[in-house]
């Protein structure tokens, strides 16, 4: 009993699970004294999200909570100390720094440590695991030397840290794996190879079957061994061969551990000894250790449940996963390896896109019972609630995986069918019941709140779009009007602003917040309303500049270390050798470092700021203009050689950009805008990547629109064919106008496109059939934006007061700023690392 | 502004008002010290902390926009960088962080703007 006369319970291990039991617990009762030992010197952080620490993400944006919330709650947390040794019979633990704790009820919460096969070497310097925030912090002092790197180990962690190294800029990274093939316990083998092709266009060297013998080097790595004596040159390793569950201290305290190591558990997540408890990784049921976090965490309610004398018991879990390796989606759910006589196997395969897709249905074809995802893992959610919640399937199982084409809103109607029990949150069992309920009875009615109200989407993240979906599905069920606020000052949505602004004519912000804001503003609202402004009037935004976003209002985009960028803009990629030149002189200069964009122009970077306009003065005089690198705008169009030299062209695709790009230059849109002139069907400009594309055609040019590359690629759907010249300028016209005026902030193209309500159809009768009767409206919108267009810069350029604006010190005008830091790189410069 | 008497500070002239754009910042030198001044022209106050943003030690707190946040309308500041936001009150991160910034009090006499030191 503790002083307070409450019982005790002692946690030992404060990482996701442990942690979680906390949480869990006082969330049921006040009724016991919770302590938390915790080898790690920090409190527990989301070991799920443990990459993002390379992008950016500190060890306190992991946390899972704060230093407060264990004093509110009354939690004694040992953080540092170990538990080393437990007296059962007196119900005592005691630990590394001497703390001897008496308790009524223990858990041990120990997780598990990475596995580190026995091979000659794993002791020299250069050798990792890939585990805890000290294992990252090594690793990222150590990768500023090394050069090649390897991951020991092809599976889920071992992919994962694969991609770490690439982020921490290793030349080359190695994958080397004992089985045939990658993730062997996820994915069959067709999935296999093709996640394998995709992981070698990002640039991964894959080494399948080979087995590590040595880890060659003296004192630190130079190499591996393998069996077949073939060797491999590395200068850093990173072990990624399995866990191993952390039973040392149950071992030692004589409870039962299992053969090849875990603490073996019943049902009721109990030990050999009825007052100790394991869970998460520590923890062996029915011969399984589960090495994921959402069965950590149902293990940890069964045991609160079962401490505050509740009924709960734990009896096995799903393991389907998706792999979070950005620029790959990877997902397997069910039984994905399921084959006949058992099942039937419906498989999807496209090499081309690097797209497979397999599920496994019941033999009468009625339920689905498994499957796997490679290159496209967008049905995951939908594909693994059908399986849980034994949805029938349709009659043509086949659409859940090639898709009923085009067809929006089915996702969105298609979770409203789900049951109210269907699990959508598995890390925090949240049920749609639940979610639905916050919405309609706790009228919560954004992502945000629903975390707060229900915790859902709190924890991996995977479930979000599924929330979201359901959040704005019962709203429209229960009649609400759903509301997309641009944030706490204005109970607008962007487009109710840009109507409101339109409508009253307002040209500033302060008017905008005195008419229909409150409080002061922020960094969501003030560039949202500059471009809105912007899209409007198309006026001098420099007279606003601290309403823009930073690079908006510096015209020019920041870079790490705090110089900024200079992009002239170049009109279809053509440029004359005498620009050519002027371009050389001044990077000269200004000591920029230069490079061709992959938008066919030039980027010099490095400019300090103060240098901003004396660089700018003096490409202006040689005949440059902004290229608007900077703002959400038409950046650049991109044009194939076309007829005047190639001998397939069939028009002249140069001069159609050029004429494209400058009719929209300067132009502020929700998003950025860029576009594509081929001369021919073999697309050589890329045009159907883009916001716009015009390809040519033998009787005049098709258009295509909507396109993106970035981070989700989604190719232009062709909106009209064969038309002529100015048809296509008004379908420009009258395309762009009606994505400015009805598009929400930072919105591209696709996107918006795929949130339209009836698609592309609707979105061709609107600008072919005109059935809105707006098209004149938005031609002569689109014709005063033109005709006011001026260079952003000139106008800096030409005035005093605004040139004042670039100093880096108000009071020192002529100094640089002193912590400014270049390295040099290849006859060049580059920024610092921050 | 009330001109506070504050023994244990210096008032050091810094700029002019109109150095510094309405509802925006600007940084200044002292020394080898780096401070943004943010004139929140709509509030009719000023504000000043160090110009370094402890996320990634970038010196660039002054370009950041300015605003406020919540029911109390605590006057803030965004970092243009990753958007972590600091209270120009007390310095402290709103987004989360466990940073904290330092703020120094200002005082503007006619168009003089001066920055307090401690001595
Ligand atoms: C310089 C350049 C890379 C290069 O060295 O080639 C570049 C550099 C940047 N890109 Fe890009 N992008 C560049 C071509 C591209 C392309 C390729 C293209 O345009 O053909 C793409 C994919 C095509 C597309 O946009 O659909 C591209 C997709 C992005 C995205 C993702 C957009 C999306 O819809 O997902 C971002 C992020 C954003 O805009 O929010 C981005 C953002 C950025 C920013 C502005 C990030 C930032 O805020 O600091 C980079 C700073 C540029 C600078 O400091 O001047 N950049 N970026 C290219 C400049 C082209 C130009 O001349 O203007
Ligand atoms: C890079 C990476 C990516 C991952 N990605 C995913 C994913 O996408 N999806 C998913 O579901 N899972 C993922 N996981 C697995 C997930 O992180 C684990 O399942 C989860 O952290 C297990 O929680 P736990 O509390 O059991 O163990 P841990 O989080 O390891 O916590 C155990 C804690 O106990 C401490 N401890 C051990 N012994 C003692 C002692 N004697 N005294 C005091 N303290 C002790 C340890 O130091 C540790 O802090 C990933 C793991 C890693 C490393
Ligand atoms: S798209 Fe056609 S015209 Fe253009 S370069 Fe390629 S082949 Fe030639
Ligand atoms: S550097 Fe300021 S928020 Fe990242």
């Amino acid at each position: 009993m503790s002083q307070q006369g409450k019982p005790t319970v002692v946690v030992i291990g404060n990482g996701m699970v442990g942690y979680k039991f906390c949480e869990k617990l006082i969330a049921k009762t006040a009724a016991f004294q919770l302590v938390v030992f915790g080898e790690e010197p920090r409190r527990a952080y989301d070991r799920v999200h443990l990459s993002e620490f390379f992008n950016g993400k500190s060890a306190e944006d992991l946390s899972m909570s704060t230093e407060e919330w264990y004093a509110e709650n009354n939690i004694v947390l040992h953080l540092g100390d170990s538990v080393t040794d437990i007296n059962r019979k007196d119900k005592v633990v005691y630990s590394l720094h001497d703390v001897a704790q008496p308790y009524d009820y223990l858990v041990f919460a120990t997780g598990s440590s990475a596995f580190v096969p026995d091979v000659p070497g794993v002791e020299k310097e250069g050798v990792f695991v890939y585990r805890t925030i000290e294992d990252l912090e090594l690793m990222q002092a150590y990768a500023k030397i090394a050069r090649k790197g390897a991951v020991m180990g092809g599976g889920l962690l071992g992919l994962e840290a694969a991609k770490a190294l690439i982020d921490l800029g290793l030349e080359e990274t190695h994958v080397v794996e004992f089985a045939p093939r990658l993730m062997p316990r996820q994915v069959d083998s067709v999935g296999s190879n093709m996640l394998q092709a995709k992981l070698e266009e990002l640039g991964l060297q894959m080494h399948l079957q080979k087995s590590t013998t040595n880890i060659l080097g003296d004192g630190k790595i130079d190499g591996l061994q393998f069996a077949d004596d073939t060797l491999l040159q590395v200068d850093m390793l990173v072990i990624s061969a399995g866990i191993r569950p952390r039973d040392e201290l149950a071992k030692k305290a004589g409870l039962e551990v299992g053969p090849r190591g875990g603490i073996v558990v019943n049902d009721r997540m109990q030990t050999s000894d009825d007052h100790i408890f394991a869970i998460g990784e520590c923890a062996l049921h029915e011969g399984m250790i589960y090495g994921l976090v959402a069965p950590g965490y149902e293990m940890a309610d069964t045991v609160a449940t079962l401490l505050c004398q509740g009924e709960k018991l734990f009896t096995g879990y799903d393991m389907s996963t998706k792999l979070k390796l950005i620029g790959v989606d990877v997902a397997s759910f069910g039984d994905p390896f399921v084959s006949e006589p058992d099942a039937r196997t419906i498989a999807f395969e496209d090499k081309n896109k690097g797209i497979y897709k397999r599920i496994n249905l019941s033999t009468d074809g009625k339920y689905l019972l498994g499957g796997v995802l490679v290159g496209d893992a967008a049905a995951y959610n939908i594909l693994l609630q059908t399986v849980n919640n034994k949805l029938t399937l349709p009659p043509n199982p086949e659409d859940l995986i090639l898709g009923s084409r085009g067809g929006e809103g089915d996702t969105g109607a298609g979770v409203m069918s789900l049951p109210d029990e269907a699990l959508i949150c598995s890390c925090e069992s949240v049920t749609k019941g639940d979610i639905c309920s916050a919405v309609t009875e706790d009228g919560v009615s954004s992502l945000e709140g629903m975390k707060k109200c229900t915790k859902a989407a709190t924890c991996c993240g995977g479930c979000a779009p599924l929330v979201k979906d359901l959040i704005s599905e019962t709203l429209k069920a229960n009649g609400a009007y759903v509301k997309n606020n641009v944030c706490e000052h204005f109970d607008f949505s962007r487009q109710e602003l840009f109507d409101l602004l339109k409508l009253n004519n307002i040209r500033t912000y302060d008017e905008a917040l005195d008419t229909f804001g409150k409080g002061d503003g922020c960094e969501s609202c003030k560039p949202t309303i500059a471009s809105i402004l912007a899209s409007l009037w198309n006026d001098v935004i420099a007279k606003q500049s601290t309403i823009q976003d930073s690079n908006d209002r510096y015209l020019a985009n920041i870079q790490k270390g705090g110089t900024y960028s200079v992009v002239p803009r170049i009109p279809g990629g053509e440029i004359t050798p005498e620009k050519l030149i002027v371009i050389g002189q001044v990077a000269q200069k200004y000591g920029l470092y230069t490079k061709i964009t992959g938008g066919q122009r030039i980027d010099l970077f490095g400019a300090h700021v103060s240098d901003l306009p004396d660089i700018w003065e003096e490409l202006i005089d040689a005949g440059f203009e902004s290229g608007h690198a900077y703002g959400k705008a038409l950046r650049t169009v991109k044009s194939c050689v076309g007829s005047t030299w190639c001998r397939f062209g069939l028009q002249d695709s140069v001069s159609f950009a050029i004429e494209v790009e400058d009719r929209y230059k300067g132009i502020r849109a929700p998003h950025k805008l860029k576009g594509g002139v081929s001369g021919c069907i073999r697309e050589c400009a890329e045009a159907q990547s883009k916001d716009f594309g015009i390809i040519a055609t033998e009787k005049g040019y098709n258009l295509y629109v909507c396109g993106n590359g970035g981070s989700k690629p989604q190719h232009a759907q062709l909106l009209a064919t064969d038309i002529d010249k100015d048809t296509c300028i008004k379908y420009l016209d009258r395309f762009l106008m009606f994505y400015i005026n009805t598009a929400d902030a930072l919105t591209r193209t696709a996107t918006w496109l795929n949130k339209l309500d009836g698609g592309m159809a609707y979105l061709k009768n609107v600008i072919i059939n005109d059935s809105l009767g707006i098209c004149e409206q938005l031609e002569q919108e689109m014709q005063s934006l033109i005709k006011n267009y001026h260079c952003e810069w000139k106008e800096v350029v030409q005035n005093p007061e605004l040139r004042k604006g670039f100093a880096h010190f108000v009071n020192a005008p002529r100094e640089k700023d002193p912590q400014v830091k270049l390295a040099p790189m290849r006859g060049q410069v580059k920024a610092m690392e921050w | 502004m009330e001109v506070a008497v504050l023994t244990s500070v210096e008032w050091v002239l810094v700029c002019k008002t109109y150095d510094v754009p309405q509802n925006g910042g600007a940084c200044v030198k002292h020394h080898d010290e780096q401070i943004a001044i943010y004139n929140f022209s709509r509030r009719g106050e000023w504000y000043a902390t160090q110009n370094l943003c402890p996320h990634k030690q970038q010196m660039v707190l002054s370009r950041g926009m300015i605003g406020s946040t919540g029911d109390t309308c605590e006057p803030k500041v965004a970092c243009p960088f990753h958007k972590k936001t600091f209270s120009l009150l007390s310095g402290e991160c709103l987004s989360g962080d466990d940073y904290q910034i330092k703020t120094y009090p200002v005082q503007v006499v006619g168009d003089e703007v001066f920055i307090g030191f401690e001595k």
